[in-house]
Formats: structure tokens, sequence, C-alpha cells
């Protein structure tokens, strides 16, 4: 099923400037392996060497970070808003 | 009520109180944590005082020393304000699209302000306050980030007074900064009763700052990752400006007038009460409206405002 996911600026250089792709999944890591697979050049920031998420990347799926629901294996449905953010400094900081 | 040493002795032991004409649900109750009562305007007067006494303990500190710090503001002001009582100076690398508010509280304690660019966020500042701490080895660089005092001012201070005040405490929510605030409280709480929620807020930040290069200048603070925070964390959601905005304008309906974070805080809450039977819930108020009454946050048009408050760190 399609839904769609919004890239960061530093991932969108990867992916012929877009700033939002549709990709295929039934879950989040299927989605993200279907990202690596349109555009080749985002998966050294995507993904570890694992497997697993790259451990500055936070994705989110309709706004909840998809570390604190079933990572990887959090399933997706049709329409669902996905996006791809980088781990920066926040806060009062 | 006994007269108070100092100022600084009035730092912590703020007011609970509840909101929860604010949720959806009767059988949810929603408490808010009014951190804005803090002397300095915040919550983070706690960490920044524990940072201090920390390094005076050490005998890193001496009148005259100068402690640097990169900030958005609350830790600044916080830690301004201390510094002046003590008679340190401060110098703080300040992102310049904070609210101009912050600036003018930092010059009212009298700080040293060094601007960073406002594309590189949070991220840009500490990356200039490190190169600084590099070449001035003289200075105190607290780096609240890693800095271990930071979750313990919470630890022994924010999470404690919950639990005093509301033992039937069921979630707690904040917002995601330093960590310091959820990883100390979290932490407390969890030791307490395991089965309570920690619930993390973000600024969709990571999506307005083009000024990254490349991922690996990405960021996890150390206070974050050396409290396991990923297992320690519930649940982490982002809240968009528009509404914060909302219900930072809510809160005024309960007689609270508040920073934005807090109508994240509360956003959260109230989303995360649809979805319980019966839940007590904690929000962390960070700050009061003050610092924020130049945004128009309250009165002009919703849009415009969020769309204004995009570009703005607020967190």
């Amino acid at each position: 099923m399609s839904v769609s996911v919004r890239l960061p600026t530093i991932l969108r250089t990867h992916a012929g400037g877009l700033t939002e792709v549709s990709a295929e999944g039934g879950t989040i890591g299927e989605v993200v392996d279907d990202v690596v697979r349109q555009f080749p050049g985002t998966s050294s920031h995507l993904k570890a060497p694992d497997g697993g998420l790259h451990r500055f990347v936070n994705v989110y799926l309709d706004d909840e970070d998809v570390r604190y629901l079933k990572g990887l294996d959090t399933p997706v449905d049709a329409g669902a808003k996905i996006s791809i953010v980088p781990a920066v400094a926040g806060g009062s900081g | 009520m006994p007269a108070f040493d100092s100022v600084l002795d009035l730092i912590g032991n703020t007011p609970l109180v509840d909101v929860s004409a604010l949720s959806p649900k009767a059988s949810v109750r929603i408490l808010a944590k009014l951190e804005g009562q803090n002397p300095g305007g915040s919550v983070k007067d706690r960490a920044a005082k524990a940072m201090i006494e920390e390094a005076e303990k050490e005998g890193r500190l001496e009148p005259g020393s100068i402690v640097l710090e990169s900030s958005s503001g609350n830790t600044g002001i916080a830690l301004a304000m201390i510094c002046r009582v003590r008679g340190y100076q401060l110098t703080v690398v300040l992102p310049e699209n904070v609210s101009p508010e912050r600036r003018q509280m930092l010059e009212v304690w009298g700080a040293r302000i060094i601007p960073s660019p406002g594309s590189e966020g949070s991220n840009g500042a500490l990356r200039a306050a490190r190169a600084l701490a590099e070449e001035h080895p003289d200075w105190y660089f607290p780096y609240q980030y890693a800095n271990p005092a930071n979750p313990k001012a919470h630890y022994e201070g924010t999470g404690p007074e919950i639990w005093r005040d509301c033992p039937e405490v069921t979630h707690f929510v904040a917002g995601l900064g330093t960590a310091g605030t959820l990883m100390g409280v979290g932490r407390f709480l969890k030791e307490r009763n395991p089965g309570i929620q920690l619930w993390a807020v973000e600024p969709p930040s990571g999506e307005t700052v083009d000024g990254l290069r490349n991922l690996d200048d990405g960021f996890v603070p150390p206070v974050f990752t050396d409290n396991q925070g990923d297992q320690l964390l519930d649940r982490k959601m982002i809240v968009r400006s528009r509404e914060s905005i909302e219900w930072t304008r809510r809160l005024t309906d309960v007689g609270i007038f508040a920073g934005l974070s807090a109508g994240s805080a509360v956003a959260a809450a109230v989303k995360g009460a649809a979805h319980l039977d019966e839940a007590v819930i904690v929000a962390l108020i960070a700050d009061g409206g003050w610092k924020y009454l130049s945004t128009g946050a309250w009165t002009a048009d919703l849009d415009e405002v969020a769309d204004r408050a995009g570009n703005l760190i607020y967190f």
C-alpha cells in the first residue's frame, strides 16, 4: 500500500530534490526499504550497519516516533503520513 | 513562612494545579506543574542552580569566573540570574531566532550574548559554544546536554515534588530538549511506580533546521543516552506549532499564562487522554507566557502566529 514519506533537507539531494516521496510497504521497515530502493543514495543516511535505523534519524508515523511504537515492525495503514527527521539539539538548550 | 536567605532558595517547590477542565474525559485528570513560578521564570532554574553548585563544590568557580553555555533562552536566563547573584560572568551563545524577550532577559541579568545563525538552531549554538570552550579552557562550560547535575536536579526536586503532591499520577508529559526533566522525573517516578508512563513532546525542529549539513552532525543529548532514554520513555511525539499555540491559548481558560512549549505538553496530554479510560496526567508547564508576548501568540491570527512560530525556537 502506498504512503507518503516526508524527507529532511539533507536527504533531498539524494532523492532528486523531492520533499515528499511515495513509498510502498506494510510496515515502517518495508517503507524505509522502498525509499532506499528508489533512491539508493539515501541508504547510508537511513540505515545503520546492523540494519536498524541510523541513530541520528527519527522516523515518525503520524507524528509518533516509531522507536516507541514497534520500531521498524510498526504497521502502517494506507494513506499514513511518515516523516523522516534528523535528530538535532533542541529545547531550551 | 520564615524569610528566605536568597532568591535562589525559591527555586523549586512549584505548585501543581488541576486543569482537568481541559480534559476531554471526566475520568482522565490533567494536572499542570507550574515551573514558570521559579524566580528566573522557568524550569531551567533547577538545572542551572544544580550545575553551578556542583561546579562550586568541585572548586571550579571563584568570584569573577566566566561561565559559558549554549542556550535558546531559558537555561541562559536561569544561569544569568544565578551568576549575577553569585558573582560570575555569563557568556551565552544564543541562536538569532529566539523571541526578543529572551535576549532582553539575558541583558537584564548582564549576560554577554554571542549570536549564532538561526538556521542552525540549537545545534549551531551548541557547536559554537563547544569551539569557544576549547579555546578558553579556563571558562566553565556546564554543557547542560551532558551534565549529570541537570537530570539530578529533577530526580531530587521535580520528581519527588510530583510524587509528594500527586502519588496517584499515571502519566508524566514534558518537552524533550536536553532530556534533563524527562530523565530525572521519569527515573524517580518509575522507581516509585514502574507503571507510570513517560511521554516526551518535541517541536518539529528537526524539520526546520536546514543548517544540518550531514546526518553525522545530528545530536542525541548524552543526558538522554546516559539514562537509557530510549528504554525509559514510553512515547515520543511531535506537536506542531499551530496545535501548541491553540493549547497555549486554551490554558488561559484555566488562568494559566504559559509559554508555547507548555501548550505542546498540554496538547499531548489532551490527545493522549482521548485514548485512556482512567488516568492522572501531569504536564510540565516549563515557563510563563511573558517571553512570548511579542509573538502575538494569544491575540494575533492563529495561522499567522503558527507560521511565524515555525521559524522560532520556543522550547
